[in-house]
């Protein structure tokens, strides 16, 4: 039976198993919203397209299965393009149908027309342009399985109008294959046998685990192999519940705004074991003095990232799960006990720490109570900034998918359609945006998206009427000269919330802070906490960019 | 050090833009790039001429491998290997400097594949040297215009893929 192009989207995404789009309707998607009205398929209607990249996104992080994401030819595409750079810097799995104009009109500068395949070049694991009806089919298949396997990443389909209304014979392959991708063979014998050999004899190993140890489904292995070894764990941003936080092996996390412990434990190894990590230059500070008596183990899936920032002794390219089963099937264990000792001593000396006296919220104090009131099982999402770093450094993860944050790119106004996607993904858990008073206003209209989906969402805005981060890089670097960073007057949250018909409460008295966030937190709506805090508290410890990990500020 | 990549790529639309915008992105160097169909018509190959330390070479080698286009990536610079390029020179010749220049191209095994008024236009094949030497040898004359091709390599003996 022959069907259109549309229905062969919409066909094709169920056999995927795709429970949820998360789109934007425009002029070139109008077929296949049309097919879409009669498909059991969700569909959740943002208010910008760049929250339903972020939203797909966060359903992606919290779920781990692909994001799906629709959205109309020209600006509806280019507004995805922050989404989308978001996704592939995380190595986050996403499908991305957009609209084009019909083939003949194509390079004709025709209305909302938009080169989005050149536009995303770069920031793509892979990209199509649809040009045949009869390869429709074909090229879905292919999207769902390069954006969810080896490394992964968004990858995008442009669609022609005219290709939605051609007719052609629907048949989905099973599996497609390309001549140029293949998945990073295990590693040999003989090197798995070397590193376990190395493990054997440090004396100083540090575990350095990544977001890829979240993506492969590896926090069980990890947590394993740290035991057995006893070797302690420090995380990327990315890795947050790669390990539980209050495991006594947990460093928590490494870099720019990483504990005390971990920076010195990093410096001072001599054996860096990183798991599905990059080697990224807010983790390392400068490379020439990172970790300088370490040798280096590297577990990654993209052989490309071995070797790209740092020379490992040993490669072992693979998937993190399968590379630590195999290393944990023949470890030898080190002796780390006065290593341990030594750790322990510095986490006892350099706790972090902050001091919540006087009649100013310390966002610290927030972020704990928090974690205290909402348990292991909550899903938080974070904004970029000061409100992230708190976030990072006080709000302790047990399990893996629960921390949601911009890791590579950094992108303010992420958490909130984050958020969104996480809590349509994971509709019983208890869903947290953290955020600041600057990042949330960048996607404040997906409140209209919370209460149209009617979701829970409790949003909890860390409000210092500053570009907190910048204001404190101008108070540490520029002479307090605060540059177009104040950003009074903050709107009215309160108001804010009413309008949108969502509980709001603002706080500004610490002895508030615990009832009101109880009370937040069990509201069974959505509620936005405006949280009036300390306007210049600043994140600390910090290794200024480019820096020596030893050499930190505020410790 | 400069380096021969051998690459094999889906003849495909937008798969040069891939593998340019890759280069520009990454900040490699890109000294000289042929492109055309192979004897498999569904299969392009380039010939890619970058200049950068070993590290800086495998970097390349390891992103051209993650597109999903590129087939296969090959460093041939240490293999033994056949490279030409064919450069077209339009030279100012005069009818009393003609026989000169006729021995110069004869010299170099190049052909004379237009005359004009005024200017002769010369086809020379050819390593990067004797390319450089013809068109020394010339410029004395006046060189009006020159285009190259850019290198193209191949691996002496079986086929490289069989190695």
């Amino acid at each position: 039976m022959k069907m259109t192009g549309a229905e062969v989207v919409i066909k094709a995404l169920e056999q995927e198993g795709v429970e949820v789009i998360f789109g934007y309707p425009g002029g070139a998607v109008i077929p296949i919203y049309d097919k879409l009205y009669d498909s059991s398929i969700k569909h959740v209607l943002v208010r910008h397209e760049q929250a339903a990249a972020h939203a797909a996104d966060g359903y992606a992080r919290a779920t781990g299965k692909t994001g799906v994401v629709i959205a109309t030819s020209g600006p509806g595409a280019t507004n995805l393009v922050t989404g989308i750079a978001n996704a592939c810097m995380d190595s986050i799995p996403m499908v991305i149908f957009t609209g084009q104009v019909a083939l003949p009109a194509i390079g004709r500068d025709s209305f909302q027309e938009a080169d989005i395949t050149g536009i995303t070049l770069p920031i793509v694991k892979h990209s199509f342009l649809v040009r045949d009806v009869n390869k429709l089919a074909s090229t879905i298949k292919a999207a769902f399985q390069l954006a969810g396997t080896g490394r992964r990443g968004p990858v995008l389909i442009d669609l022609p109008k005219d290709i939605q209304t051609a007719e052609v014979e629907f048949d989905y392959p099973e599996q497609v294959s390309f001549r140029g991708y293949r998945l990073p063979a295990e590693p040999s014998e003989a090197q798995i046998y070397q590193a376990v050999k190395t493990i054997g004899l440090s004396r100083r190993p540090v575990i350095y685990a990544g977001g890829g140890v979240i993506a492969s489904g590896a926090a069980e292995e990890l947590k394993e192999f740290a035991e057995k070894t006893q070797i302690p764990v420090t995380t990327t941003l990315m890795g947050k519940g790669a390990i539980p936080e209050d495991h006594p092996l947990s460093l928590g996390m490494v870099g720019m705004h990483g504990t005390y412990y971990a920076n010195y434990a990093v410096s001072h190894s001599d054996l860096l074991i990183a798991v599905g990590a990059r080697f990224d230059d807010r983790v390392t500070g400068r490379l020439d003095t990172f970790a300088t008596q370490a040798k280096v183990i590297h577990i990654d899936i993209d052989a490309a990232e071995l070797g790209k920032n740092v020379r490992p002794h040993h490669i072992l390219n693979g998937d993190a799960k399968q590379v630590l089963q195999e290393l944990l099937s023949r470890v030898e264990i080190p002796q780390t006990k006065e290593w341990l000792d030594q750790i322990a001593v510095w986490k006892k000396e350099h706790p972090l720490t902050y001091c919540q006296d006087g009649d100013k919220i310390k966002p610290q104090y927030v972020i704990e109570k928090l974690r205290e009131l909402a348990g292991e099982k909550a899903i938080v999402t974070t904004e970029v900034g000061q409100n992230q770093m708190w976030a990072a450094q006080y709000y302790k993860v047990s399990k893996p998918r629960t921390f949601i944050s911009s890791g590579g790119l950094g992108t303010m106004g992420f958490g909130l359609p984050a958020a969104v996607g996480a809590q349509i993904g994971r509709p019983d858990a208890l869903v947290i945006s953290i955020s600041g008073d600057g990042s949330f206003q960048m996607n404040l209209q997906e409140l209209a998206t919370i209460v149209q989906q009617q979701l829970p969402i409790k949003i909890i805005i860390l409000n210092n009427g500053y570009l907190g981060m910048v204001r404190q890089w101008q108070e540490l670097f520029h002479n307090k000269r605060y540059s177009q960073t104040k950003l009074i007057p903050v709107p009215d949250f309160v108001k804010l919330a009413d309008a949108y018909g969502i509980a709001g409460y603002r706080v500004k008295r610490p002895e508030e802070v615990g009832p009101v966030l109880e009370q937040a937190l069990n509201h069974p709506g959505a509620v936005i906490v405006d949280m009036v805090i300390d306007p210049e508290e600043n994140v600390y410890p910090m290794v200024p960019a480019g820096g020596t990990l030893t050499k930190m500020i505020g410790v | 050090m400069r380096h021969i990549l051998a690459v094999l790529v889906e003849n495909q639309p937008g798969v040069l833009t891939r593998v340019a915008g890759l280069f520009s992105r990454r900040g490699y160097n890109i000294e000289s790039l042929a492109v055309g169909q192979t004897h498999d018509p569904e299969i392009s190959r380039m010939t890619i001429v970058v200049d950068g330390d070993d590290r800086v070479i495998e970097q390349v080698v390891k992103q051209l491998e993650k597109l999903v286009d590129v087939i296969d990536v090959r460093d041939i610079s240490e293999a033994e290997h056949v490279d030409r390029e064919l450069v077209l020179i339009k030279v100012k010749a005069e009818p009393k400097v003609r026989g000169e220049i006729m021995q110069i191209v004869d010299i170099f095994r190049a052909r004379i594949v237009d005359i004009g008024h005024n200017s002769l236009i010369i086809e020379c094949t050819g390593d990067e040297g004797k390319i450089r030497a013809i068109e020394k040898s010339l410029k004395p004359f006046g060189i009006l215009e020159l285009v190259r091709t850019g290198k193209i390599a191949m691996v002496r003996g079986p086929k490289y893929e069989e190695e």
